[in-house]
Formats: structure tokens, C-alpha cells, sequence
């Protein structure tokens, strides 16, 4: 196809979104309401995710060093506890370290300041990657020679993992049938567009115009609309998150709450958008008019 | 050239409309198709516009051969028609001009063709002042000369023309007749489909009778056989 027929099919693409006005502003309204539903649910879900990550980093297993152990052997052990599959890191620390920790969180109480070291053991703070693996791993610290005891909160970690399934699967779920929606009723607000011009098209059939030349400006029609219900989402969407990052910021209930900057986000955000309304457009043009098309 | 040979049409709804029409219109003759209501005159042209296919018979259009056309081929052979209702089927949203574009881009046509061609076919049928009208903005006579013109564009070997004085006045229809016969004359084949008598009198042209899906006559010099009806 020569390039002047796609200036030309641009062209009437952009003066259709222009000619069928009301219809235009109904599928970019859809397309916008649709995304940013979506949109909002994706970035909750994924700041829930980030939550969640970061509370399943918090979760340390305390591995306790061999009291026998002088102050070097118990330093040595780190590199051994390192290389054990799914421990991401170990921190040593020393007896003296743990009084002073164990007195730092009890400021108030002036009978656990001046604690004698030697009632503490030296210890590793080991912190694992995946905590669907914690049992294994918290199995092969025990057994490393030199370690006496290990306190794991297995089952804290086990209700992590859960939350985190049951939401992925929730959000997942939730995100598609959003997206089937989202998609049938574009395609349905491209076809009443259609059924509008279906005498333009039984025109152009008539004239010998093949089903690719028809077709082409609709597709560009679903492209434009998509692309700029697309990028209305994404500027609405921006402002819906910064004000509600504002509002958790600013209120001390929700204190614990880290809100990921859109900074970080909005690169996906609009890719996805994009993606998504070029997708939703194009996609529901091509079977909004697929019937006009039969001979 | 136009060829149906024992053509028989029967409908989903198994109405039959054609009833076994044989017939030759040759390259640059003009011919009148008329008949009643009914009598299967409206089916002829959808047959030779590949609107339906024939249920039995066979027909050939420029070359091609309708009966057994792939559906790739049906935009190419709708190329060598140009089709004129009565209800002149404009795009209402688009200017004469781009009325007349839209239809040399659908065959493939280069900016520099169209811009050529359609101030040159617009001058044939009178309208070159009004290119840049809706058709919203024209009579129904000015309409139908669009349409003739839109017919015109592409250069195609046959018109199809399907009452398109229906809805003009006597003088109109008579202007526009005339167009249309200077069109003939300049070798494009046309087909008239019509029930206006008077008309096809005047212009002493062959004339092919239809009536129950029947030809009933074919004959050169104007209408012969009963009233027909409209």
C-alpha cells in the first residue's frame, strides 16, 4: 500500500473521530473509565505487593552461635551460613551487640540496661529470599555445625505467603474479567458508531473498494481513540494516585503504609495504558465492523 | 459486455425472481430495462452488481463471470460498474469532492490522478462550481449529477443506473437522461433501469421488458407491452 494512502486513511480516521462526534467522546469516555478502574486496581494491588515484600523482609531467622565458639570462629561462620541455598544475607551479632539492642527497646525499664552480656549467645540474623522455601532452609542452619538453636516464626511467614497468593490470584482475576469487560463494551460503543455509517460502507463496497480500504480508517479511528483515551486515563490516573499518596502520607493512622512513588511507576503505567487502549481501539473496531464487511 | 444466460433467481424466502433470462447487452449500447413492480427488474441489477448470486444460469460482466466469482474478485469487478440509485446514496458528511475521492482512492488512484480527474468529471455533468459543497447543500437534480459523477470517476466500462429520474422532476429527468447518453456516446455502456414510458420514448434507445421475472420484450425504439407500473 503507498504511503499517500495511509496519510489518506489518517486523515479520514481523524475526520470520522471529528464527523461522529457524540460517539467519539462515548468510546474515549469508556475507554478512560475502563483503564482507570483497571489502572487503580493494578497500582492497590501492587503497592498491597510491595507491602507485603517489605514485611516479608522484616522476617528474620535468629540462628545462635555455639557458646564454646571464641569471638573469630563465630565470625566465620557467616560465609557457611551464606552459601546455604535461599539465604540471601546473614549479620553477625556479637553478645554485646544483643544487650545493647535488647536495652534500646526497652528504654523505660532501668533494670534491663545493665544487663551482663554473657546471658546472651553471639547470633546471625539470616534473612532468606523465598519464604515458601523457610522450613528447608531453617532445617540446613540447624544442622550447620556451630549453631545451637534457631528461633523462625514459620508461621508468621506461612501467612505472609498465603496473603500474597490469594492476592495475586484475586487481583489477577479481577484484572481480566475487568479487561473483557472493558473490551466488550468498547467493542459495542465502536459498532453503534458502525451501524451509524453502515450506509458509508455499503457505498464503498459498491464502488469496488476492497475490505482492506474500509477497514483502514476505522482501524486508525480505534488507534486515535484509543492512544487518547490512553493518555487521558494516564494524566487522571497520575493525579488520582499523587493525591491519594498525599492523603496516606498525611495521616497518621496509615503511618505504616509506604506508599511507592509514581515516579517509579509511571513508566509501566503509560506503556500499559497505551498498550491496553491501542488494544481495546483497535481490537474493537476491527469486530465492530467485521460483520459490515461479509459480501 | 454484459452476458446472462438462462439466469434463474430464487430467494432464501423462496420467492423466485428470475425466471430463466437470457440476454446480450453489448460494449457501448444503451438500453432501457423496464417492467412493473415486481417483475424482477431490481434483482437484475443486484445480480450485475454481485449483490446476490444467480441460483442457476450463468452471467458475465467485463470479463468476469459473476456465477462463480471468488469474493476477492467481486471489489475488482464492481470497478469496471458504476452504480446510480435513485436515492443517489451520498455521504452526506463529505463534500462533492471528497465524495468523488474517496471512490478514485478505493480503486488505488494517486493524488495527482484525483486531482486531475475529478475537476474533469465534475465539469462533465456541470457541477464544477460545486465542489466544495455538501450534498446537503444541492437539489435532488445536482445530487443525482454527483452521483452520475461518483458513476463517472473511475472510468468504468458500464453504468448501472437504477431509476434514477425516480426522484426529479420531468425536466430533471430529462437533463439528466441527456447526461447520460452523452455519456453513451462517449463510449461508456450504460443500463437504465426505469418505469418512466414517457421517457424511454423520447429517446428511441433498445429497450428490454421485464415481467414475471420473464424478458417479455426486446426490442429498439421505445416501451412495448402493457402499462407499467412504477
Amino acid at each position: 500500500m503507498a504511503k499517500h494512502d495511509f496519510r489518506y486513511f489518517f486523515r479520514e480516521g481523524l475526520s470520522n473521530m471529528f464527523s461522529h462526534g457524540f460517539m467519539t467522546f462515548a468510546a474515549i469516555g469508556i475507554t478512560v473509565a475502563c483503564l482507570l478502574i483497571m489502572g487503580t486496581f493494578t497500582l492497590v494491588a501492587v503497592n498491597a505487593n510491595g507491602l507485603l515484600e517489605d514485611l516479608e523482609q522484616e522476617n528474620e531467622v535468629l540462628a545462635y552461635v555455639d557458646d564454646s565458639y571464641t569471638d573469630q570462629q563465630a565470625k566465620a561462620l557467616q560465609k557457611t551460613l551464606e552459601a546455604i541455598p535461599n539465604v540471601a544475607s546473614a549479620t553477625y551479632i556479637s553478645k554485646e551487640e544483643a544487650t545493647a539492642n535488647f536495652a534500646a527497646e526497652y528504654p523505660e525499664e532501668a533494670m534491663l540496661q545493665d544487663l551482663d552480656p554473657e546471658i546472651f549467645q553471639d547470633r546471625y540474623a539470616i534473612k532468606v529470599n523465598d519464604l515458601t522455601r523457610l522450613s528447608q532452609t531453617t532445617a540446613r542452619i540447624a544442622s550447620t555445625e556451630g549453631i545451637t538453636d534457631i528461633n523462625a516464626y514459620e508461621e508468621i511467614a506461612g501467612g505472609f505467603v498465603t496473603v500474597r497468593n490469594v492476592a495475586t490470584v484475586v487481583c489477577v482475576a479481577l484484572i481480566a474479567i475487568l479487561f473483557v469487560v472493558s473490551v466488550f463494551i468498547i467493542s459495542n460503543t465502536i459498532k453503534l458508531t458502525t451501524f451509524d455509517r453502515r450506509e458509508e460502507i455499503a457505498i464503498m463496497r459498491m464502488v469496488g473498494a476492497t475490505n482492506g480500504f474500509i477497514r483502514w480508517p476505522f482501524v486508525y479511528e480505534g488507534l486515535m481513540l484509543g492512544f487518547l483515551g490512553a493518555v487521558i486515563a494516564f494524566l487522571l490516573q497520575w493525579g488520582l494516585y499523587e493525591a491519594v499518596a498525599q492523603g496516606v502520607d498525611t495521616n497518621d493512622t496509615l503511618q505504616l503504609i509506604q506508599v511507592i512513588p509514581f515516579t517509579q511507576l509511571w513508566a509501566p503505567v503509560a506503556a500499559t495504558f497505551v498498550g491496553a487502549g491501542v488494544l481495546i481501539g483497535v481490537g474493537g473496531s476491527l469486530s465492530a465492523i467485521r460483520k459490515f464487511l461479509q459480501v | 459486455m454484459i452476458r446472462l444466460k438462462d439466469v434463474e433467481m430464487v430467494y432464501d424466502n423462496g420467492t423466485q425472481a428470475i425466471r430463466g433470462i437470457t440476454l446480450t447487452i453489448e460494449d457501448g449500447e444503451f438500453v432501457f430495462l423496464v417492467g412493473p413492480s415486481g417483475s424482477g427488474k431490481s434483482t437484475i441489477i443486484k445480480l450485475l452488481t454481485g449483490e446476490v448470486e444467480p441460483s442457476v444460469g450463468r452471467i458475465m460482466i467485463n470479463g468476469f463471470s459473476v456465477s462463480n466469482i471468488s469474493e476477492r474478485q467481486i471489489p475488482l469487478m464492481r470497478r469496471t460498474l458504476g452504480v446510480i440509485f435513485q436515492d443517489f446514496r451520498l455521504i452526506e458528511k463529505k463534500t462533492v469532492y471528497d465524495n468523488l475521492e474517496f471512490v478514485m482512492r478505493a480503486v488505488g488512484a494517486s493524488p495527482k490522478e484525483i486531482r486531475k480527474r475529478i475537476p474533469y468529471v465534475l465539469e462533465l455533468v456541470g457541477l464544477e462550481k460545486k465542489a466544495n459543497s455538501y450534498p446537503t447543500e444541492l437539489s435532488g437534480g445536482e445530487q443525482q449529477r454527483v452521483a452520475i459523477a461518483r458513476a463517472l470517476v473511475n472510468n468504468p466500462d458500464t453504468i448501472i443506473a437504477d431509476e434514477p429520474t425516480g426522484n426529479l422532476d420531468p425536466e430533471r429527468s430529462l437533463e439528466l437522461m441527456s447526461l447520460l447518453v452523452k455519456i453513451n456516446e462517449l463510449g461508456t455502456t450504460v443500463v437504465v433501469v426505469t418505469h418512466e414510458k414517457d421517457l424511454v420514448d423520447r429517446f428511441g434507445k433498445r429497450v428490454i421488458t421485464i415481467d414475471s421475472g420473464h424478458v417479455i420484450n426486446d426490442s429498439v425504439g421505445g416501451y412495448v407491452g402493457g402499462t407499467i407500473h412504477g
